[in-house]
């Protein structure tokens, strides 16, 4: 029966939805009637939030590729040992500063090769300014393969392997770019530092939105004395320039503590501050629903307070606090970032990329090498990333509205 | 106003006692007491520690009483202007923090009427000629302007002024005037170097008041009010000027307080990068070397200039707007 069952059409639906030209094109909500015969503009109204979300956050095309950056970032995070052609500590003091090798497909002599390469590195020390200086060395081929063998590494921690995606074989190597102070290579070094940096960020906002979703939620539902107190204290903590309270903050943290226990301790250092923020969208969504008639009416049927909150306002709220989440993580970046480069967050052999920024402190090693900035370029897209896809996110949050 | 403004005053005293105790907390966070590890300090260099010296310190900070008397003599010094000891500069604190505080006050200030001085026309402008080339364009570098961390435009600006022009861009004076007393000739100086720190941190704030400045202004400009401006026949920018733009102000002055907090805490670091004579560098030393006194009184500083910075922005917003004193 549903076969047979002509399309509705509704007066009600939002403009978008009626089709320009004779069939339901690729518009913001058309689509091609599905298996129960209703089209798109009426799936509309039986379709979930989520739905909608999704729908409407896939109409900001920025947003799309932000989300895909940020999805890009983490698998670089997840499989750094195999997407980096070297340890993230081997290093090399023939290599100090050396230039990024770029890769070729046409030789010295002009001609073809199907498979890129690059050229060896031979170094001489200039006599009067006993400067190190890296030539490009044309006799030397090294013919860039993937898949190749490499140190061995545990995948996932889990899976030993030894492939590594990129690289070259025999004595070459390749340093797409360039190398650091201990003649590290800089792509590995960023990728490495992609996972702590990634991670770092995503745990602490996760522990701020812990703390920010119960003390804003309380502040919020029950309103009143305890309210007035959270709000004094968001206030206070909020008066603290971050970065000065963070640096003061991270006093607490000996200097003798394992790499794994800073790395625990600058989070929680980082979440001290960032819940505030959190705590303030939570509170607003609550008191702004605390009126609602859906509210009202779950107390009217005798519904718990747990219930209340959990089963009929925080479902209605989350799509919001998703997005507040991701506007919050870029600050949670630039902390850790800011922290390590001062040198008073994670300290190597960790690395991150404000450790790796740590050493373009010094100007005159950025200009001998400003491939040392290259960590700074990662900490943009990241930050971008995740303000045009809480961009995308809040706009799409309230799929309902207009 | 008289009576809103005894009222904010009031409501002050509160938030000042708190900003206190967190700064307490920040001296005593390092593990130990400080003055143990002054001691083993001056043990590990070879210097004479004198017992009487010691007596005398311990007997001062109250450090062998309870945390709530320690708490007490703290605050009791702090009301006579006493800030405590730095153990690293061997001076008294408020010796060190009064000259370098009025620095990054001046920073604070100056870049908070620079990022306002840019961003209102180009907010405006973007938000009028919504969608225009010119919405686009401030669009994309205010997201820009947002995502790039300050300490990495001041890299990046020191890097391209040593690698290319030979300059060293960095300190906030010229080499003769460093330690000069108080000059005009100091003050021009002064001047001279100050663009460069207040534009770096200006960029970044800047843009997200572009932001708010657009966001604000296009929610105004649709309302009625302004369709009545416009049919009564006023010349388009007065309609623009002097409606909506008011209006959209508004958000703007009464967070000046926290827009102050964010220049503050990104200042601090581009202050350490260009080698500022400011509290930047100054607290990431004193905390480096555990000297805490210098490190919590520099942070309760810098949070009690926010305060202040938020009560001179909410009273000015009750001058700007009656609704808000009348509440």
């Amino acid at each position: 029966m549903t076969a047979t069952t002509p399309p509705l059409r509704l007066t009600g639906a939002p403009p978008s939805a009626v089709p320009t030209g004779g069939l339901p094109s690729d518009g913001d909500w058309a689509f091609e009637p599905d298996e129960t015969g209703i089209a798109q503009e009426d799936r509309v109204f039986v379709a979930s939030p989520w739905k909608l979300v999704w729908w409407k956050f896939r109409k900001h095309r920025l947003a799309v590729v932000a989300a895909l950056t940020v999805i890009a970032l983490y698998f670089v995070a997840g499989f750094a040992e195999f997407l980096a052609p070297y340890d993230a500590n081997a290093y090399s003091a023939a290599l100090t500063y050396a230039p990024p090798t770029t890769p070729h497909v046409f030789d010295a002599e002009g001609n073809f090769h199907a498979r890129p390469f690059v050229y060896g590195l031979s170094q001489t020390v200039e006599p009067t300014a006993l400067r190190r200086v890296f030539t490009i060395d044309t006799s030397k081929r090294y013919e860039i393969g993937l898949f190749v063998q490499g140190s061995p590494y545990k995948l996932m921690g889990l899976i030993p392997w030894d492939r590594h995606l990129y690289g070259v074989s025999g004595d070459g190597v390749i340093l797409l770019a360039g190398a650091d102070r201990l003649g590290q290579d800089m792509v590995s070094r960023v990728i490495f530092g992609t996972r702590i940096s990634m991670t770092i960020s995503l745990i602490s906002i996760f522990v701020s939105f812990v703390l920010g979703v119960i003390l804003g939620g309380v502040s919020g539902y029950y309103g009143g004395t305890i309210d007035n107190a959270i709000q004094r204290l968001i206030e206070v903590l909020r008066s603290f320039p971050h970065i000065p309270l963070w640096i003061a903050l991270s006093a607490a943290v000996p200097k003798n503590w394992s790499a794994l226990k800073t790395y625990f301790a600058i989070l929680i250092i980082l979440s001290i501050v960032n819940w505030t923020g959190l705590a303030r969208v939570v509170r607003g969504r609550f008191l702004a629903m605390r009126e609602e008639d859906f509210v009202t009416a779950a107390r009217l049927v005798g519904s718990s307070e747990r219930r209340i909150i959990f089963r009929h306002m925080l479902p209605s709220f989350a799509s919001h606090i998703i997005a507040s989440i991701s506007l919050a993580i870029p600050g949670s970046i630039i902390g850790e970032t800011s922290l390590s480069f001062l040198g008073i967050g994670l300290r190597p052999p960790v690395v991150s990329w404000g450790v790796l920024l740590q050493q373009a402190q010094n100007i005159r090693s950025v200009s001998q090498a400003p491939w040392l900035l290259l960590p700074g370029l990662l900490v943009v897209v990241a930050v971008l990333a995740f303000n045009f896809l809480g961009d995308g996110l809040r706009d799409a949050a309230d799929p309902y509205a207009r | 106003m008289l009576q809103y403004t005894a009222r904010r005053l009031v409501v002050l005293i509160p938030t000042l006692f708190a900003i206190s105790i967190i700064a307490f907390v920040i001296i005593q966070l390092p593990p130990g007491d400080y003055l143990t590890s002054y001691i083993s300090q001056l043990a590990a260099n070879g210097e004479q520690v004198d017992q009487s010296t010691i007596q005398g310190l311990q007997e001062q900070y109250g450090l062998n009483k309870p945390i709530y008397v320690q708490y007490a003599k703290w605050m009791g010094g702090l009301l006579r202007g006493d800030f405590g000891y730095s153990f690293d500069w061997r001076r008294p604190v408020s010796m060190l923090l009064w000259n370098r505080l009025a620095l990054t006050a001046i920073i604070g200030v100056s870049t908070l009427l620079l990022t306002w001085l840019i961003a209102f026309p180009i907010g405006i402008l973007s938000a009028v000629r919504q969608y225009s080339i010119g919405d686009y364009v401030a669009t994309f570098v205010a997201f820009i302007g947002v995502a790039i961390p300050e300490f990495l435009t001041a890299l990046v600006l020191m890097w391209v002024a040593f690698a290319y022009f030979n300059q060293s861009v960095g300190g906030l004076f010229s080499g003769n005037f460093v330690d000069a007393p108080w000059s005009w000739d100091r003050v021009l100086d002064l001047l001279s170097h100050l663009w460069i720190p207040v534009i770096i941190i200006g960029v970044n704030h800047t843009a997200g008041l572009i932001r708010t400045m657009r966001a604000n202004l296009l929610d105004e400009l649709h309302k009625p009010y302004v369709v009545t401006a416009r049919a009564k026949g006023l010349p388009e920018w007065k309609v623009i000027l002097k409606y909506p733009v008011r209006v959209a102000l508004n958000p703007f002055v009464s967070t000046a307080g926290w827009t102050l907090a964010g220049i503050l805490s990104g200042s601090a670091i581009v202050e350490q990068v260009l080698n500022l004579p400011t509290t930047g560098p100054l607290n990431l030393r004193a905390v480096l070397s555990q000297d805490m006194f210098l490190a919590g009184s520099i942070i309760l500083m810098l949070a009690v200039l926010t305060v202040v910075g938020t009560l001179i922005s909410d009273l000015l917003l009750a001058w700007l707007d009656p609704r808000i004193r009348l509440q």
